[in-house]
């Protein structure tokens, strides 16, 4: 029996010829990450156990993205801690403000994390690089803490899900609407303790700013880990970008898989997720009148410069809505810097859109956005949670760059088209 | 370890920003965050719950951000053990690293209800609700993690390998 693109990459790491769902397994960690939020109270439980160096200071990633620029004295003695431990231990990924970029958009596009790694990191969309066909998961802080000290972790494999994706997508419908519809389908746990494997001849042709956002999601599933297959999609994105040699793993023909899901995607429209749950997704074509009162794009899942492209292809010429607070946060420096150079900054300014400098900010209702009582949001991240982005009797709904540009013209959420 | 408390009911899906909001976490001290414990699901929850007590909640408990933030608030709160239908992969190995027991069982879930006092034996996963007399066995802790929790947490395992290698 062969194996899945996740079970042999955790086999190599773990120093095993084969690896089956279920066991446990101790493997080496390639890269660690942590954020503002996460990493201090790692960092206190390493200091606790008088532990002195990380296990590789190029290695360990702290990027504090969560609550910066520091949003209040809490914030930045947080930020503080981060700061005092990067120059501490010597760390060479350490990004403060200035250098800082929304982690999971920030570390592939650094050429941190590349194909093939083990990555951990105390941030629960972490599953993101799972698109460059890593294995990488989410943890929490004391894990966080265990692979500094250690560069090793315990998993227990996964059983994947195959998900094949086939069929010609309609237009406007991209990586957002096809993971939202998956989560619609299969539910916030549908892929609880699972591998989702993305396949198919619509994920082949899928750019790499849309597969970061499908994999950035399948914890909304419940996933451990998302992943797509290196390809030359991945190649293009990866040369000249890679600080370390990658690896190549492919599925086997005759691996297992616990479940194998087809979507003809020629069916699926624009999507949009409902409070409070990502999975309570609706076809655009039956979302109905829903006002809304801010529009946020940005996040892990949708900040990267394609998306801010869409955002603006359909914004150009047009003014949002007089009752809609239009944010555009893009993820790092580099994405913020390529949109002004390419004149999306002057399509936003037109518009009306505030542009933020890069952060987490609103999405997980830190700074930068927060709503108010009996407001409604649509975002372009990944979570619509009780009170995720500001009061508990707030509403977030969650929907693609295009639909997101689309409703902040019209003040109500919207179909990419509507907009003439 | 025998746990034996008062039951608080939650629903399905009770994910981490609902456990500790967002708007709280520019802080990791734990009497801090038991402050506004479940703030989201039951704003009061925090200065009723009392020491000793269970969290009895539906499948997916835990789901959504990694914040260990989440099982700290809870422990913190003096909250015994939670048992769930399923708890979600990150919350579960969260709950083991810091030392808050947890346990699935389907069958107490739909049995036990709000206001009921309860007693767990944490070894053996059996579970009484001594409001009714009826008993539920849950899955216990896999031989691993049993080891982990033996050594006295995750940290401790590591601080052993760690400093035995130096």
């Amino acid at each position: 029996m062969g194996m899945t693109i996740t079970e042999k990459i955790l086999a190599d790491h773990a120093g095993l010829a084969k690896v089956e769902p279920g066991q446990l397994i101790n493997a080496k960690l390639d890269i660690v990450l942590g954020n503002d939020i996460t990493a201090p109270v790692a960092i206190k439980e390493f200091q606790k156990l008088g532990l002195e160096k990380v296990f590789d200071k190029e290695r360990v990633c702290l990027v504090p993205d969560h609550f910066t620029p520091n949003k209040d004295i809490k914030s930045a003695e947080q930020a503080k801690m981060l700061r005092d431990f990067a120059r501490e231990q010597d760390l060479t990924n350490y990004f403060d403000v200035g250098q800082m970029g929304v982690e999971h958009c920030l570390l592939p596009e650094q050429g941190i994390v590349v194909p093939g790694d083990v990555v951990i990191g105390a941030d629960s969309h972490t599953c993101t690089y799972g698109a460059l066909g890593a294995f990488a998961t989410g943890v929490g802080s004391t894990d966080m803490a265990a692979g500094m000290a250690t560069g090793e972790a315990w998993f227990k494999v996964p059983e994947s899900i195959k998900f094949v994706y086939y069929g010609k997508l309609q237009p406007y419908v991209g990586g957002k609407d096809l993971i939202l519809h998956t989560i619609g389908d299969i539910g916030v746990d549908g892929a609880r303790y699972m591998a989702m494997e993305f396949t198919g001849e619509v994920i082949s042709n899928l750019s790499m700013d849309n597969r970061f956002t499908m994999c950035n999601m399948a914890i909304e599933a419940g996933g451990k880990n998302g992943i797509i297959a290196f390809d030359e999609v991945t190649r293009a994105y990866v040369e000249g970008r890679a600080k370390r040699p990658w690896k190549v793993y492919q599925s086997d023909p005759d691996a297992k898989y616990a479940k194998v899901i087809e979507y003809d995607c020629s069916k699926i429209e624009p999507q949009v997720a409902f409070p409070h749950l990502p999975e309570n997704t609706k076809p655009i074509s039956q979302v109905g009148h829903v006002t809304i009162d801010q529009v946020v794009i940005g996040s892990c899942t949708n900040g990267r410069i394609e998306d801010l492209r869409v955002a603006a292809s359909i914004l150009k010429g047009h003014k949002v809505h007089k009752e809609i607070r239009l944010i555009v946060i893009p993820g790092t420096q580099e994405i913020y810097r390529q949109a002004m150079h390419e004149g999306l900054f002057d399509i936003f300014l037109e518009a009306g859109a505030a542009i933020s400098t890069p952060t987490c900010g609103p999405c997980l209702g830190g700074h930068m956005g927060i709503l108010a009582k009996g407001e409604r949001a649509l975002s372009t991240t990944n979570r619509n949670f009780v009170g995720r982005m500001g009061h508990p009797e707030s509403e977030v709904y969650l929907a693609s760059p295009a639909v997101a540009a689309a409703s902040a013209v019209l003040g109500r959420i919207a179909a990419p088209w509507e907009v003439k | 370890m025998k746990l034996e408390g008062k039951v608080w009911k939650f629903g399905n899906d009770i994910d981490t920003d609902v456990i500790i909001p967002a708007r709280y976490l520019n802080t990791s001290v734990p009497e801090e965050l038991a402050k506004h414990c479940m703030e989201d699901a039951d704003p009061q929850f925090a200065s009723k719950v009392q020491p000793g007590d269970i969290i009895v909640a539906g499948k997916n408990f835990g789901c959504g951000s990694s914040r260990e933030h989440a099982p700290i608030a809870i422990k913190a709160s003096g909250v015994a053990c939670v048992i769930a239908h399923s708890f979600a992969r990150i919350f579960y190995r969260n709950s083991i690293n810091i030392g808050l027991p947890i346990f699935e069982c389907p069958e107490a879930v739909e049995a036990i209800e709000e206001g009921h006092r309860i007693a767990v034996d944490a070894e053996t996963g059996k579970i009484t609700d001594l409001t009714t007399g009826g008993s539920f066995q849950a899955q216990p802790f896999p031989e691993f993690m049993q080891e982990l929790i033996e050594a006295g947490g995750l940290m401790n395992y590591v601080a052993k390998k760690v400093k035995g290698n130096a």
